[in-house]
């Protein structure tokens, strides 16, 4: 190399394999390459969240600088965008939205602790193999399956076991989502009890511990941060949905006032009223702002989530 | 071979040291770990360094292989050259740690075969001939007397050995690629006494081809093994003296001597 640097100087006596201590080889120049490749996959997720909300921010853009009323879009009880004049109030679309969600994860985190803890910590051998197979199967389902369950199979058994004349309502969304969300919630929930060295539960069940007080003692603790992370990916999966909950919910523009009631969701009215607006117009964006929404809820939750995981860590 | 305890191989002293250490200073974060350690390590001499937990013994090796880069808060301050050359201007470093052995103080069988374990190394650095590897894998296992005991079942898994036995295969992977220098953390405290004077006899062969620094907790092993021994205290070097004059009345510092009777520590 002709550069100005020069090597340092050598020492005297220095031994021959000393000279091979500057010399970059193959191994060290492809650490180089490999460390700009995975730089740029961690920093794409960021590029691609940033240019994500810039695109929708931008398709609603006209609207929320010169036609937005935030108060009337939060509280707004009348989502009625082709009538005239439109009312594009999106509290019936939000409360439809945490209803669902809520009944899902009512469903949702019972089961899927149930069976982490079973598979992780009780279930050996093949038993153990069949249902972690049987989860991550239950976990492939298409979602247009489970809305076709919810319209088919649920509806009326709610109608026939509740006694009610609407089978498509928020119970029937929230049973299909919980059951959508527990499979995923459960492999992470298993991965988090799994992270636990086995070393600390020899060393409470040396102790006299049964099987239970060293799952709910021991194991379920240090394991916490991972079952927060499998809650919260539910409900960002509960939340996010769309075509699932748009067959089940009943799509009803209007604030449920109990789990028998039909409801909407942001993600099912986005997805059901996108097409008939007119590109451009009002209605097509006010339905961007709804994604805008949509997206700062998802990042609120994460961010709680972020936080108090790390909360919980600098604690212990 | 000359190996009464008495007289540990002797080394020429004139010789130029393979390790100079100067106003060697380790933090982590806010917290001092060492302070201000000045020593020289001779070619072919097993340099041992005793001392309670806490002493700073650990950081010290970390620092010669430049493990510093692992530990995001680890600051190390002052010059260490090893063969002549300054570790801080060295442009490869994983040329570096490929001339210098480690041995932790738990033994770590990679979830390999035996004989992965021992030819990674190798393997890494661009060994593709069976009959070489082979030849690695056989020299490297015989001189950390595991050879005679996996010969047979050199497909196994590694991690699958007696605590001993992985001891050993570490002490092998580690001497895979002809080091200049062997680095070992207290690597007996997972390893019972039969395997701990086995893997001592092979250390006292070692020292004829290579360098070797002995951290350990137990005063009689460097009494038994170190042409000089190094007392460190508190993120301290108290004292380096020769290990015979340390052990026979000769220490000049009373921690040392404190420490040498088992009065603390």
């Amino acid at each position: 190399m002709t550069t100005a640097q020069q090597p340092p100087t050598p020492h005297r006596g220095q031994p021959a394999w000393a000279a091979a201590l500057d010399t970059r080889d193959r191994a060290w120049w492809n650490d180089l390459a490999m460390r700009g490749v995975v730089l740029a996959g961690g920093m794409s997720a960021v590029l691609f969240i940033v240019a994500i909300f810039g695109f929708i921010a931008s398709q609603g853009f006209e609207f929320i600088v010169n036609r937005l009323d935030l108060g009337e879009l939060l509280l707004g009880v009348r989502w009625e965008p082709t009538v005239e004049p439109p009312q594009y109030g999106a509290l019936p679309l939000i409360a439809g939205t945490g209803w669902i969600t809520a009944v899902a994860m009512a469903i949702a985190v019972p089961l899927a602790f149930g069976a982490a803890i079973y598979v992780g910590e009780f279930a050996r051998g093949k038993q153990r193999e069949w249902l972690k197979i049987g989860i991550e199967l239950l976990a492939a389902i298409p979602s247009v399956v489970w809305g076709v369950i919810g319209l088919h199979v649920m509806k009326p058994i709610i109608q026939e076991l509740f006694g009610v004349q609407v089978g498509l309502n928020v119970l029937n969304a929230g049973i299909i989502l919980g059951l959508m969300a527990a499979p995923i919630m459960a492999t992470i929930a298993e991965d988090a009890l799994k992270a636990v060295p086995d070393s600390y539960r020899e060393a409470a069940e040396a102790l006299g511990a049964t099987k239970w007080q060293v799952v709910w003692k021991v194991v379920l603790p240090h394991a916490r941060p991972g079952l927060s992370a499998a809650v919260l990916l539910g409900i960002g999966r509960a939340f996010g949905e769309t075509i699932a909950v748009l067959m089940a919910s009943g799509h009803r523009l209007m604030i449920p006032e109990s789990i028998f009631d039909s409801a909407a969701t942001l993600t099912a009215t986005i997805a059901a009223e996108l097409g008939e607006a007119a590109v451009g117009g009002d209605h097509y964006q006010v339905l961007f702002v709804l994604g805008m929404l949509l997206f700062l809820i998802t990042f609120a939750i994460n961010l709680t989530a972020d936080w108090i995981v790390r909360g919980r860590r600098s604690k212990a | 071979m000359v190996s009464s305890p008495a007289a540990p191989f002797a080394q020429d002293a004139a010789a130029p040291a393979l390790l100079t250490v100067r106003g060697l200073s380790i933090r982590y974060g806010a917290k001092v770990a060492l302070q201000g350690v000045d020593l020289d390590v001779r070619p072919n001499e097993i340099f041992g360094i005793i001392g309670p937990a806490n002493a700073g013994k650990t950081s010290f090796l970390r620092a010669l292989n430049r493990m510093d880069e692992f530990v995001p808060d680890m600051r190390v301050d002052g010059a260490v050259t090893f063969a002549g050359r300054d570790l801080r201007t060295i442009r490869n470093l994983y040329a570096l740690r490929s001339h210098i052995g480690v041995v932790f103080p738990l033994p770590v069988g990679l979830p390999l075969s035996i004989y992965d374990n021992v030819a990674l190394a190798p393997r890494l650095r661009g060994v593709k001939a069976k009959s070489e590897l082979d030849g690695i894998v056989e020299r490297s296992l015989r001189r950390a007397a595991l050879w005679d005991e996996v010969k047979d079942r050199l497909k196994n898994l590694g991690s699958l050995l007696s605590g001993g036995q992985q001891q050993r295969l570490t002490i092998a992977r580690a001497l895979s690629q002809e080091p200049e220098l062997l680095l070992l953390d207290e690597f007996s405290i997972a390893v019972d006494p039969v395997t701990t004077m086995r893997i001592e006899e092979v250390l006292k062969e070692l020292r004829q081809e290579l360098t070797i620094v002995l951290v350990t907790n137990l005063v009689q092993q460097a009494r038994r093994l170190a042409a000089r021994t190094a007392f460190f205290l508190g993120g301290r070097c108290v004292e380096i003296a020769a290990t015979e004059d340390l052990f026979n009345g000769g220490a000049k510092d009373q921690r040392t001597i404190d420490y040498l009777e088992g009065r603390f520590g």
